[in-house]
């Protein structure tokens, strides 16, 4: 305990934490925005296309199974970046988060009741209206469970990009265990834990803002 | 280029052999796994089906294990490591962690999954607590039990690579020492053999998760009763997809 507060107290580590923090925030939650983006497209096109969804939802399992230490490493042999670039990580999380977040979209939007689009086609929606006006946040508790899970996962795999060179708090845990002190990893660890439940209260915030038919807990239609 | 020189490390004959190739690798990962699975399925099974069964502190459960799954790997090997001084029981220990969860939400989920219907015909048929636990509740539940122990597997073989950064002879290591040595061919042909032995053992246990369905859910597209057959499909698609509560490390 007495190492933590002698840890914490010099100035220039917290500022050098505070950057690492900063830059973990952005490692995880970046592709978390992306693949929210790709995941709608792509669910979409599974909901619309049928012979695509077999296919697609088959890569997403295997890629999904892919552990992350090996992916950060494949991600630059496949399309070129440098062995260190920071955005292999980005890449990897963004393959991860869209492989998860596909397969609940597109069953989210099967579940659209037939009648509400049909009712929303009656009323003169155009396809794309109708896609982002009625059967998009139809689909946004679906898209939000699934935004938990990945944000929790992304927050918690970016330290394992310490090992090539770009982990945001990992970098806390590689110098921890060369120095042999634990207070850097300490810090990591709890400092991790805490950006994933700020994270989570922030989704669950955002999900019922954007869905307030479901905040009327009682009142029955 | 940079896949051409990760296929010639990956299938020089060198690499195959000795106290340092790539067999005895795979050997020494599998087993690290094989004991965290076992070990961790000591754990969250019975706890999972005492949970199921009774109802007591499901919420508590579910919360704690979600909970875990923000933990960083990297950070759980290297702080368990540290404390203990060394050596390859913390590496198990920090495996152990992290396969908990997965393996306990998905015992738990098998149970809470069972038709009440099924449990309370049943108890009317005279089955005691046991009975109906073993008899009923856990044939029910084994899709979504062996769905979790994909989900543990997955993380540990996951893990298990991280964990070579503290010294274990996995398959992680022939991937950290090709960065260290700037020796890219090995680099991704290390990570080449991760991947494919992730996909391997994932493939393996999803043929497992299909065998261990009791014949009355098996789905076999014979019209032996649409609702059972629906039921089981259900099973075992969510057992099967990514995000029944995995995050591979």
């Amino acid at each position: 305990m007495g190492d933590l507060g002698k840890y914490l107290g010099d100035a220039g580590t917290r500022g050098l934490i505070w950057d690492m923090l900063l830059e973990h925030v952005y490692l995880s939650l970046l592709p978390l925005v992306i693949s929210v983006l790709l995941a709608v497209v792509l669910g979409w096109v599974c909901h619309r296309y049928g012979w695509f969804r077999g296919a697609l939802l088959g890569t997403a399992n295997i890629v999904y199974t892919v552990p992350s230490l090996a992916l950060f490493a494949i991600i630059p042999a496949v399309i070129g970046t440098q062995v260190l670039d920071i955005n292999n990580v980005v890449i990897a999380l963004t393959v991860y988060t869209t492989a998860l977040l596909t397969r609940p979209v597109s069953d989210a939007l099967d579940a659209v009741p037939a009648h509400v689009t049909a009712a929303a086609t009656a009323m003169g929606f155009r396809p794309l209206r109708r896609f982002l006006t009625v059967e998009l946040p139809l689909a946004v508790p679906v898209l939000f469970a699934g935004l938990r899970v990945g944000s929790v996962s992304n927050i918690s795999l970016v330290s394992v990009g310490a090992l090539i060179g770009t982990g945001g708090l990992g970098v806390l845990f590689t110098d921890g265990f060369r120095s042999r002190y634990l207070a850097p990893i300490v810090v990591g660890i709890v400092l991790t834990l805490l950006l994933a439940l700020l994270v989570d209260v922030l989704l669950v915030a955002l999900r019922q803002w954007l869905t307030p038919w479901n905040n009327l807990r009682g009142v029955k239609p | 280029m940079i896949f051409a020189d990760a296929l010639a490390w990956l299938f020089d004959p060198v690499n195959w052999s000795g106290s340092k190739g790539i067999p005895v690798r795979i050997g020494v990962h599998l087993l690290y796994c094989l004991g965290a699975v076992l070990g961790a399925s000591a754990i969250a099974v019975p706890l999972g089906l005492f949970v199921g069964h009774t109802g007591r502190g499901g919420t508590f459960l579910v919360g704690g294990s979600n909970a875990l799954r923000a933990l960083p790997t990297l950070g759980l090997v290297t702080f368990l490591y540290l404390i203990a001084g060394g050596g390859t029981g913390p590496v198990l220990v920090a495996l152990i962690v992290l396969a908990v969860p997965p393996i306990l939400a998905g015992t738990y989920a098998g149970i809470q999954d069972v038709d009440r219907g099924v449990v309370d015909a049943a108890r009317g048929m005279g089955m005691t607590g046991g009975q109906v636990l073993w008899r009923v509740e856990l044939p029910n539940a084994l899709p979504l039990l062996i769905g979790g122990l994909r989900n543990a597997t997955l993380q540990v073989v996951a893990t298990a690579s991280v964990a070579a950064y503290v010294g274990i002879e996995t398959l992680g290591r022939p991937l950290l020492d090709g960065l260290r040595v700037l020796d890219y061919g090995q680099f991704v042909g290390g990570a080449v053999l991760i991947a494919l032995v992730a996909v391997a053992l994932d493939l393996l246990l999803a043929g497992g998760q299909k065998v261990v369905v009791p014949r009355g859910l098996r789905l076999t597209g014979q019209p032996t009763g649409p609702k059972k057959g629906k039921r089981s499909q259900k099973l075992v698609a969510t057992a099967a997809q990514p995000d029944s509560g995995g995050s591979t490390a």
